[in-house]
C-alpha cells in the first residue's frame, strides 16, 4: 500500500537555511572534541582476536620440545603449495628419541601462502598456527622464505593440554605401547 | 624620495610579504589539522627536523602540532615533477599561477594591521600604502584573482578547467556587486558630517572605537561574508575547483610548483578576505566594542599587532569550520543565492542605512 507522507512545508526561517547552518556548525564544532577515532598505527596496535589467521608459525610445547613430527600433512593439504618439509630423524640418544621424527628443514613462502589456515586445521600434532602476525615485509624474495628457525621464533611456545607423547612414553614405560 | 627611505619602504614590504606568506603556509596546516579534528582524526603530527624535533618534550610536542609540516608540502611542491601537458595554450599557461598570487600578495598593501600612537598622543595607523581610496583598491585588486583562474581554465585547453574558468567569472560577477553594494553603507557611516574618512580603512577602524561596524549593520556584514566566501572560492561556493565535479577545476592541468602557486593564492585571499572582514566590521586591533585600544609606544603597536591577528585567525577558522560542514551549493542555487536573493538584500540594506543616516542627520 502506498503511503503519502506528509511533508511540512518550509518556515521562512528555515528557507533561509541559516538555522540549518548554524546547526550543521554546531555539530562539526562538537566533533571537533570528540575523542579521535584515529589508531595510530606504528606505535598503537589493533586487538587481534584469537582466532585470527596471521602468519603461520611452529610452536613449542611447555617442556621446549619442537611438537611437529614432519609427518608433512600439511605440505601435502596446503592449497598453494608453499609449505616444503626435509623430514629429519630424532638421535636415537636424545630425550625425546621415541618421536622419532622431526623436520630436519621446514619452509614455508609467504609470498605463496593464502593464509587460509588448512595446516593448522590439518596437523594432527597441533604443531602449526596461525597467530597473531599480520605484517609482513621484505626486500628480497628470499626474505619471504621463513625457515624453520624463524618460524619457531616466531610461533614461541603455546600451552598444551594432552603431552601427548610424554603420556606415551610413561605408557611405554609401563609396558603399554599404545 | 632619496634612496634610504626607497630601501626602507621595500624592507616593510618584504616583511610584511614574508609574514603573509608563511600565515599562508601556516593557514594551510590549519585546514588540514581542523578537518582531520572535525572528522576525528589527528592530522599530520609525523613530520620532524632533525635538530629541533630532537628537543625533549618541546620538539615531539610540535611534530605533533605539525608545526614543521608546511615545510615539508612547500618542499614538495617545489620537488614534484612540473608537467606541462602537450595541448596547453603555453604562455597563457605559464601566467595564470602568477596572475593568480600578485592580485593577492598586491591587496595587502593597503590593509592596516595595527596603530603606532606616538608620545604626543598622534595616531598612526601601520600600512604600507596609507591611501585614501582603500577599498575600493581592495576590491579592484582583488577581484583581479579570477583573471588568474579565468586564465588557468582556458590556457589549459581541456573542458573540466575550461568549466571551472567559466564558472569563477559568472561567480565573480555575480557576487562582486553584492559585497560593493554591501560596503556602501559602512561608508556611509564612516564619513559622518566631519570626517574625513574618504575610503580609507584605516579611518573605518578609528571609527570603530565605540561599536563595531559587525554589530550596527550586522546584515552588511553578513552579506559582505557571503560575497567573500565566494570571492575566495570557498565552499560552500568553490564552483570553480568543484573537485567532485569537475576533477580539479581550473588547476586540473597544473603540477607541481604551478599548482602550488595556486594553493598559495588561495590561502592568501582567506586571509586577505579575513583581514579586511576584521577591519571593516569587527573593529579591527580594538579589543572589544566600545573598549578602543590606546597603548603608547612599540609595546601598544605590538599588541594591536596581536589583537588584529587573533581576529583574523578567528575568522579564518571560521572560513575552514564552515568548508567542512557545508556541502558545495549546486551551481544554479550559488547564481540563485547571488543574483535574486544576495543582490536585492543589499539594495535594500543600501536604502534602510541611507534613510536611517538622513534621519539622523535632519534630527541632528
Amino acid at each position: 500500500m502506498a503511503i503519502v507522507v506528509q511533508r511540512k512545508p518550509l518556515t521562512w526561517l528555515e528557507k533561509t537555511y541559516l538555522p540549518q547552518i548554524l546547526g550543521g556548525m554546531k555539530i562539526t564544532l562538537k566533533n571537533m572534541f570528540r575523542p579521535k577515532v584515529t589508531l595510530e598505527y606504528p606505535e598503537e596496535r589493533p586487538v587481534i582476536p584469537d582466532n585470527y589467521r596471521g602468519v603461520p608459525t611452529l610452536v613449542k610445547d611447555p617442556n621446549g620440545r619442537e611438537k611437529c613430527v614432519s609427518c608433512q600433512l600439511c605440505e601435502f593439504v596446503c592449497p598453494p603449495k608453499a609449505i616444503r618439509i626435509w623430514p629429519g630423524e630424532i638421535p636415537e640418544d636424545a630425550e625425546t628419541a621415541h618421536v622419532e621424527k622431526a623436520p630436519e628443514e621446514f619452509e614455508i613462502d609467504m609470498l605463496r601462502c593464502i593464509y587460509c589456515g588448512l595446516c593448522q586445521e590439518v596437523c594432527p600434532e597441533e604443531a602449526i598456527f596461525l597467530q597473531d602476525i599480520f605484517s609482513v615485509t621484505g626486500y628480497t624474495r628470499d626474505e619471504f622464505k621463513y625457515r624453520k628457525e624463524k618460524l619457531y621464533e616466531l610461533g614461541g611456545t603455546l600451552p598444551d593440554k594432552h603431552f601427548k607423547w610424554d603420556k606415551k612414553k610413561e605408557a611405554a614405560a609401563r609396558g603399554n605401547a599404545h | 624620495m632619496d634612496f634610504t627611505s626607497f630601501l626602507i619602504i621595500v624592507a616593510q614590504g618584504l616583511a610584511v610579504i614574508v609574514v603573509l606568506m608563511s600565515l599562508c603556509s601556516y593557514v594551510v596546516l590549519a585546514e588540514r589539522k581542523v578537518s582531520a579534528w572535525i572528522q576525528g582524526r589527528v592530522g599530520p603530527n609525523r613530520t620532524t627536523l632533525p635538530v629541533v624535533g630532537a628537543i625533549p618534550v618541546i620538539g615531539p610536542m610540535l611534530t605533533r602540532l605539525g608545526v614543521f609540516q608546511p615545510a615539508a608540502d612547500g618542499l614538495k611542491f617545489l620537488f614534484k615533477e612540473d608537467v606541462t601537458p602537450g595541448h596547453v595554450n603555453r604562455p597563457y599557461y605559464m601566467l595564470a599561477p602568477a596572475l593568480a598570487l600578485v592580485p593577492a600578495l598586491l591587496t595587502v598593501a593597503v590593509v592596516p594591521f595595527g596603530q603606532y600612537v606616538t608620545e604626543t598622543g598622534e595616531v598612526i595607523t601601520l600600512v604600507l600604502a596609507d591611501v585614501d581610496i582603500g577599498i575600493l583598491f581592495v576590491l579592484a585588486v582583488s577581484s583581479l584573482g579570477v583573471y588568474g583562474i579565468v586564465l588557468a581554465g582556458w590556457a589549459s585547453n581541456s573542458k573540466y578547467p575550461f568549466l571551472g574558468g567559466v564558472r569563477a567569472s559568472a561567480q565573480m560577477i555575480s557576487y562582486e556587486l553584492a559585497m560593493g553594494l554591501s560596503l556602501l553603507p559602512v561608508f556611509m557611516w564612516a564619513n559622518a558630517p566631519g570626517s574625513d574618512a574618504a575610503l580609507n580603512l584605516g579611518a573605518v577602524v578609528h571609527t570603530q572605537q565605540g561599536l563595531w561596524f559587525a554589530i550596527w549593520q550586522p546584515l552588511s556584514a553578513f552579506i559582505f561574508l557571503v560575497a567573500l566566501f565566494a570571492e575566495t572560492n570557498r565552499l560552500p561556493f568553490d564552483m570553480s575547483e568543484a573537485e567532485t565535479e569537475l576533477v580539479g577545476g581550473f588547476h586540473t592541468e597544473y603540477s607541481s610548483f604551478k599548482f602550488g602557486l595556486f594553493f598559495v593564492a588561495e590561502y592568501a585571499h582567506i586571509i586577505i578576505g579575513s583581514a579586511v572582514f576584521v577591519v571593516l566590521f569587527l573593529g579591527g586591533w580594538h579589543p572589544l566594542p566600545g573598549l578602543p585600544l590606546h597603548v603608547e609606544g612599540l609595546l601598544g603597536a605590538l599588541l594591536s599587532i596581536g589583537i588584529f591577528l587573533a581576529k583574523v585567525f578567528v575568522l579564518v577558522f571560521v572560513f575552514i569550520w564552515v568548508r567542512w560542514t557545508l556541502p558545495r551549493f549546486r551551481y544554479d542555487q550559488v547564481m540563485h543565492i547571488g543574483w535574486k536573493i544576495l543582490l536585492p538584500l543589499a539594495v535594500a540594506n543600501l536604502v534602510f542605512y541611507a534613510l536611517l543616516i538622513a534621519l539622523i542627520d535632519s534630527i541632528g
